[in-house]
């Protein structure tokens, strides 16, 4: 069989001359002061589960199984501020064009995805261990939760269905702003429609702990909080370290700039 | 609205009134979309029946039937409410007219709100005859009101799930599973609205606080999708 010699390809595959720009150093703007930010957070992580296991009271009621309060309700919290972030860092797309929002918008729903998921586990666990049941429909905190959950999780196959980059920008900022303004409604309407919402829960989310366990609950808060920081710091840093070597090895192996792209949930440039 | 002001000036009806006739007439000629829900509504009352073994249901019951099968058959409108913008290039004939994007929006959303209403027009009157336990008749004012409210929701968050949709690879997949957790809420005060009015003897007036959210609920929607609608059509 003759051989097709492709006069053209040949010519793609010279690897093209290095310009200044391929080869100055990639500055990655994401991952500015995220050394310290980890470090930041392992302490305050170590502290604030420190002070939980030696330092808070045991609760009367529920022994020592109500310690998972101080994992779940940050986690929750976290995560619910995390969906909200994303929808305004998407208004920061839609208003701005600037492709950095998205990707901010991106992380900090697929943390909060990520967070809730572990919130909800850890809340169910608690309710199994103090209610009895693995689910309880009473719960509206849980139920709204679950909801947003839902909702969230269709973020990335819509993202993933459409092709064109900056369309999938759009569109899922779009989205991410409706979803960013449903959490705070689906609330509201789901704590209406429970009649009975668990007395306990009420106490420790109305204020009514005693003063050490508050200030175990906010450390863990905060610590919780900075988690999220340095986990959604570490993603950008990271999917933009991925976004340069691709970059790089196309420049390298010769191919067309705009060959066609694997597709993908991820914002790309 | 300033496109409804220019084009009244000029002695022509306002875009969205235009796009909605076109919708509506599109309707009447090739009855793709009304007659389908129609016939999904009976379909699902008839599971209904034989999934929960009952010759007819009341109260909470009836109301949360009702409103789940009002919408899933609402997901086959949204699905189809764009389709021939897109296969037939209407949204660049839309985007080429000197006229407000947020007209297709007040179109396409009047127009699932009156699918939705003919829907119910003989879903509902179905319903009680299949399915329903206490007559009907004594609470049709207050179950309107409810059914219209619920509608709004439907018809807001229905137009701008199916304008994100269309536009994908998956859109038949991508419009349920978007737009069914984000009308959970309005479910949850429509049935609700509706349950204690489909007692036997029981009340006559839907509870108020449940009509509150979900006029809340539209109102507030209607301003999210408002505000994010334009950035679908910038192509």
């Amino acid at each position: 069989m003759p051989v097709i010699a492709n006069p053209y390809s040949r010519a793609r595959r010279r690897v093209p001359p290095a310009t200044a720009e391929s080869l100055s150093p990639i500055i990655n703007p994401y991952s500015r002061g995220l050394r310290q930010l980890a470090l930041i957070t392992a302490v305050a992580l170590l502290v604030a589960y420190a002070l939980v296991f030696f330092y808070a009271p045991l609760d009367a009621n529920q022994g020592f199984v109500q310690k998972i309060f101080y994992i779940h309700v940050p986690l929750a919290i976290v995560s619910l501020c995390g969906y909200v972030l994303g929808g305004i860092c998407a208004i920061g797309y839609l208003r701005s064009g600037d492709r950095r929002w998205d990707m901010r918008s991106y992380c900090a729903i697929h943390m909060a995805l990520v967070f809730s998921i572990a919130g909800l586990l850890a809340g169910s666990i608690w309710a199994k261990a103090s209610w009895g049941h693995w689910w309880v429909w009473q719960e509206p905190t849980l139920v709204s939760y679950l909801i947003v959950i839902l909702l969230f999780a269709t973020y990335q196959p819509l993202r993933f269905s459409i092709e064109d980059p900056e369309r999938q920008a759009r569109y899922a900022s779009v989205f991410a702003i409706t979803a960013g303004a449903f959490v705070p409604l689906n609330f509201i309407v789901v704590r209406l429609a429970t009649a009975y919402v668990h007395p306990r829960v009420l106490n420790l989310e109305g204020g009514a702990m005693p003063g050490p366990m508050k200030l175990t609950f906010y450390i863990a808060l905060v610590a919780i909080a900075l988690l999220f920081a340095t986990l959604m710091k570490y993603e950008m840093s990271a999917k933009f370290m991925r976004m340069q070597t691709k970059r790089l090895r196309r420049q390298l192996e010769g191919e067309d700039v705009d060959a066609p792209r694997r597709r993908t949930a991820v914002p790309s440039s | 609205m300033s496109t409804a002001v220019a084009g009244a000036s000029r002695g022509r009806a306002p875009a969205w009134l235009v796009v909605l006739r076109k919708d509506l007439r599109l309707e009447l000629r090739t009855l793709e979309t009304v007659p389908a829900m129609i016939l999904f509504s009976l379909a699902i009352f008839v599971i209904f029946h034989f999934g929960l073994g009952r010759q007819s249901v009341a109260g909470q019951e009836a109301a949360g039937i009702l409103v789940v099968t009002l919408l899933f058959a609402s997901m086959l409108a949204v699905n189809r409410l764009f389709v021939a913008e897109r296969e037939q290039g209407g949204f660049e004939g839309f985007l080429l007219a000197p006229v407000d994007r947020s007209a297709l929006l007040l179109a396409k959303a009047s127009a699932l709100f009156l699918f939705m209403a003919a829907l119910e027009v003989i879903a509902v009157p179905g319903f009680a005859l299949l399915l329903l336990g206490p007559p009907l008749g004594r609470v049709l004012g207050p179950l309107v009101a409810v059914l219209a409210l619920a509608d709004g929701a439907v018809a807001v968050i229905g137009t701008l799930v199916s304008a994100i949709a269309v536009q994908t690879r998956a859109r038949d997949l991508i419009g349920p599973i978007v737009g069914l957790p984000l009308q959970i809420p309005a479910l949850i005060a429509a049935a609700r609205a509706l349950g204690p009015l489909l007692v036997r003897h029981g009340s006559t007036s839907p509870p108020g606080e449940w009509l509150l959210v979900l006029a809340l609920y539209d109102l507030l929607f209607a301003l999210v999708a408002y505000a994010v609608f334009d950035f679908l059509l910038e192509d």
